[in-house]
């Protein structure tokens, strides 16, 4: 059981890694439920400040999808800006904020 | 003068009376009136509804009045009250009749007797109340005494408590939230009933928890897994976003001036890094999801054998496999379930064949065939799914150059093997003793399954025969084609017409075959070795094929009969292409090479015209006329077969005995 875990979490470790390593990605977070960036590939001051700004964005969003159908949820949100495009997603609480300059 | 001097003194204004108004008389009348009474008082009468005059008034005016307390003594009055207030009165009497007793002594006398007659008389009623009663005070002796106390002075005292921890709370309720929490209600709810069924199971209840310790981890990466495969796609959506553009909406406008020819658009390029010293050996479509592709890695020379790899792609992310299964044994081919789209088949160098699910995390095949479960002693050239057998068991055949054809069914744990055919060089099995019948063997090298007509199938061998073979039975040939000088590479069946098939090989030919005749339809010579042959999934007419010298040739036998619409080369000199494989939707094609590569081409708009609409239909009523003939041919010629074939088994099986 433990070792499947680790090959999970391995995966997934080589996942992020790879979007990483793909040109264009100027870095990603990984937040968890609490709102406390785990994972960055950015400066501190820059992480805590995409990661406290797109959290209160991700939540505003999700609710207001599911005010409008409470069986609907939110599952990506992608936000494309004049230099770069903002790509996040909640799962379980957490969110994977990834920003790409596309244009490279 | 004296008089005078007394002489009244009037007021200067007082009336002057004459004598004789003086002398006049008044009468003055008293009358019980009161002159002050008012004489015209009204009150309003309901009855009548009018104002009435109150004729009688109270003419009485008192001026006047005082209560007298005194009460004679003698009087009826006065001794109902002596009788009443008993004694008191009486002490009273003899106290103040002191002052009289010089004046009577006689009454004073008789007041006392009378005392103390009284006296005697509370005396033995007090004596029998006084056990219970309240002591009566000294009647004789006894003085009422007030005095005053200090009143103690009134004190304040206050003190301050330390004030209970206030908290502000707010919240608004959006409906989601009340959705949540009743749907977390009715969870909590459902669980408690499980609960109270399954108590017997709780030793899985320390497994459980272990796990739930590890996700509880509030540092755990893996939460986001999923998420993370999903932004690997957008990101390489932003990255490839040209090529998407290209595969979803460019068409080739220069081909209205090309004429009939036509070109190929080279997408995405596919490569794993580990694959490297690999070559692309098997290549196919997933059904059900038309974006996702296997690839078989291994290797086509003999010196160079080792291992192998099954990767899957997916078009969204072009740049890292979506699975990724390592092989001891380089891999051959491969085919995916139709239906079952997790389920691929996959054939090895070494004989093997196995089954990967890719539902089961895991690196190894979920079924994979030994040596005791009549693996094949040859390499695998093809494997292909087959629709489930009656007890709904999945099923696929293989075909190898050890000479045979086999049935592989999926029975719980393990692969049940049954041969289907034994590839002999002239075509009759022969029955002599074992050893002899190794020189006869004849290797197979491709199969393909008809698409209507379940038992059919066609076997392309080493020698360049193609053997048309039937699964019922096993003991000869249906048809034999001399189709070409070399292996055949591939052998498949049109999509659409039941009778045609195509073939190619390495003899630098493409065949097409109508399966009723001996001779082919139609040959085409590509002047290089051809790698892998394939029907379009759009047209019954298009067809491509790849060649070692990294030639992609695409045909339309409607258009031209005789040359390629498109002859491109997509590779740098010196690769080979090993196969190529039509999105069964989409119009592109992929092809692999021999180093590991696997290249997406769009096809040009000249490459897929589909057939005119009506000649489609004039087609469709067509082919099923074909396959009622077919079928009616098939019961004149065979069935006399089988009915020979019966009696003949039964009478080996009685010499036998």
């Amino acid at each position: 059981m433990y070792l499947f875990y680790f090959a999970l979490q391995a995966e997934v470790e080589e996942t992020l890694k790879r979007i990483e390593a793909h040109k264009g990605v100027i870095g990603t977070i990984v937040v968890n439920a609490e709102g406390i960036p785990i994972r960055t590939t950015l400066d501190n001051s820059t992480t805590v400040q995409y990661a406290g700004l797109l959290r209160h964005l991700t939540m505003k969003a999700r609710s207001t999808v599911r005010d409008i159908d409470p069986q609907n949820d939110l599952t990506f949100l992608r936000i494309r800006s004049k230099k770069h495009e903002i790509m996040v997603a909640p799962e379980n609480d957490f969110l994977l904020i990834v920003i790409q300059n596309p244009c490279e | 003068m004296m008089l005078d001097e007394w002489a009244l003194i009037k007021p200067a204004d007082q009336l002057e009376l004459t004598e004789a108004e003086l002398k006049e008389e008044i009468t003055r009348v008293l009358t019980a009136n009161n002159p002050h009474a008012p004489q015209n008082i009204v009150r309003w009468s309901f009855k009548e509804r009018t104002y009435k005059p109150i004729l009688v008034i109270d003419q009485l005016a008192v001026h006047f009045v005082m209560e007298g307390s005194l009460v004679h003594q003698d009087s009826d009055e006065g001794r109902r009250q002596m009788a009443k207030e008993g004694v008191l009165e009486e002490t009273l009497t003899v106290d103040t009749g002191v002052g009289f007793d010089e004046e009577e002594p006689e009454t004073s006398v008789k007041i006392n007797k009378h005392f103390a007659e009284l006296n005697s008389d509370i005396y033995s009623s007090a004596s029998k109340t006084d056990k219970k009663e309240l002591k009566i005070t000294n009647q004789f002796n006894f003085s009422e005494r007030a005095s005053q106390t200090l009143n103690n002075p009134l004190r304040d005292k206050s003190c301050h408590t330390e004030p209970p921890p206030r908290s502000n709370f707010s919240a608004t309720a959006t409906q989601w939230e009340i959705y949540d929490a009743y749907v977390e209600e009715l969870q909590k709810q459902e669980k408690n009933k499980e609960k109270q069924k399954a108590i017997q199971t709780k030793e899985n209840d320390d497994k459980s928890k272990k796990i739930m310790l590890m996700e509880t981890q509030s540092n755990d990466v893996t939460k986001v897994g999923k998420a993370a495969k999903i932004l690997e796609r957008m990101v390489n959506q932003n990255l490839f976003d040209d090529i998407i553009q290209d595969f979803k909406y460019f068409e080739d406008e220069s081909d209205e001036f090309r004429g009939q020819k036509g070109t190929l658009l080279p997408l995405w390029k596919f490569h794993y890094d580990k694959s490297r010293g690999l070559s692309v050996t098997a290549l196919c479509w997933n059904k059900k999801y038309q974006d996702l592709f296997a690839v078989g890695m291994g290797s086509y020379d003999f010196n160079k054998q080792g291992h192998g790899m099954l990767v899957f792609y997916t078009l969204k992310n072009p740049s890292f496999p979506e699975y990724i299964y390592l092989t001891t044994s380089g891999v051959l081919c491969l085919d995916i379930h139709d239906q079952h789209s997790y389920l691929v088949a996959v054939g090895f160098y070494d004989g093997c064949v196995a089954v990967y699910n890719l539902k089961q995390k895991g690196a190894e095949p979920v079924y994979k065939s030994t040596a005791k479960t009549g693996k094949h002693t040859d390499p695998v050239w093809q494997v292909h799914w087959q629709n489930d057998d009656m007890d709904n068991n999945h099923n696929f055949y293989s075909v190898s150059s050890d000479g045979r054809v086999v049935s592989w069914t999926l029975v719980k744990n393990e692969l049940v093997f049954t041969d289907i055919i034994r590839l002999t060089l002239n075509g009759v099995i022969s029955e002599g003793p074992e050893g002899a019948q190794q020189p006869y063997i004849a290797c197979g090298t491709a199969f393909d399954f008809h698409k209507q007509i379940d038992y059919l199938f066609l076997v392309g061998t080493e020698e360049g025969k193609i053997h048309k073979c039937s699964k019922t039975y096993s003991s000869q040939f249906l048809e034999t084609y001399d189709a070409h000088s070399m292996a055949v590479d591939t052998v498949k069946w049109n999509h659409y017409h039941p009778k045609v098939f195509i073939s190619c090989s390495s003899d630098w030919t493409v065949k097409i075959w109508d399966h009723t005749i001996n001779t082919p339809v139609f040959t085409f010579d590509l002047n290089v070795a051809v790698g892998d042959v394939s029907w379009a999934p759009y047209s019954s007419t298009v067809f491509a094929a790849v060649t070692t010298d990294g030639t992609v040739h695409v045909f339309d036998l409607s258009i031209n009969k005789y040359e390629a619409l498109c002859q491109q080369s997509v590779v740098a000199k010196k690769t080979k292409l090993t196969h190529l494989e039509f999105n069964p939707i989409h119009p592109i094609i992929i092809v692999g090479d021999d180093r590991g590569y696997i290249i997406s081409l769009k096809l040009s708009p000249n490459l897929r015209k589909e057939p005119k609409v009506r000649a489609v239909q004039s087609f469709q009523t067509r082919i099923s006329a074909d396959l009622q003939n077919y079928i009616l041919f098939r019961e004149d010629k065979v069935m006399p077969d089988i009915h020979y074939s019966g009696p003949t088994k039964h009478g080996r099986k009685q010499m036998a005995h």
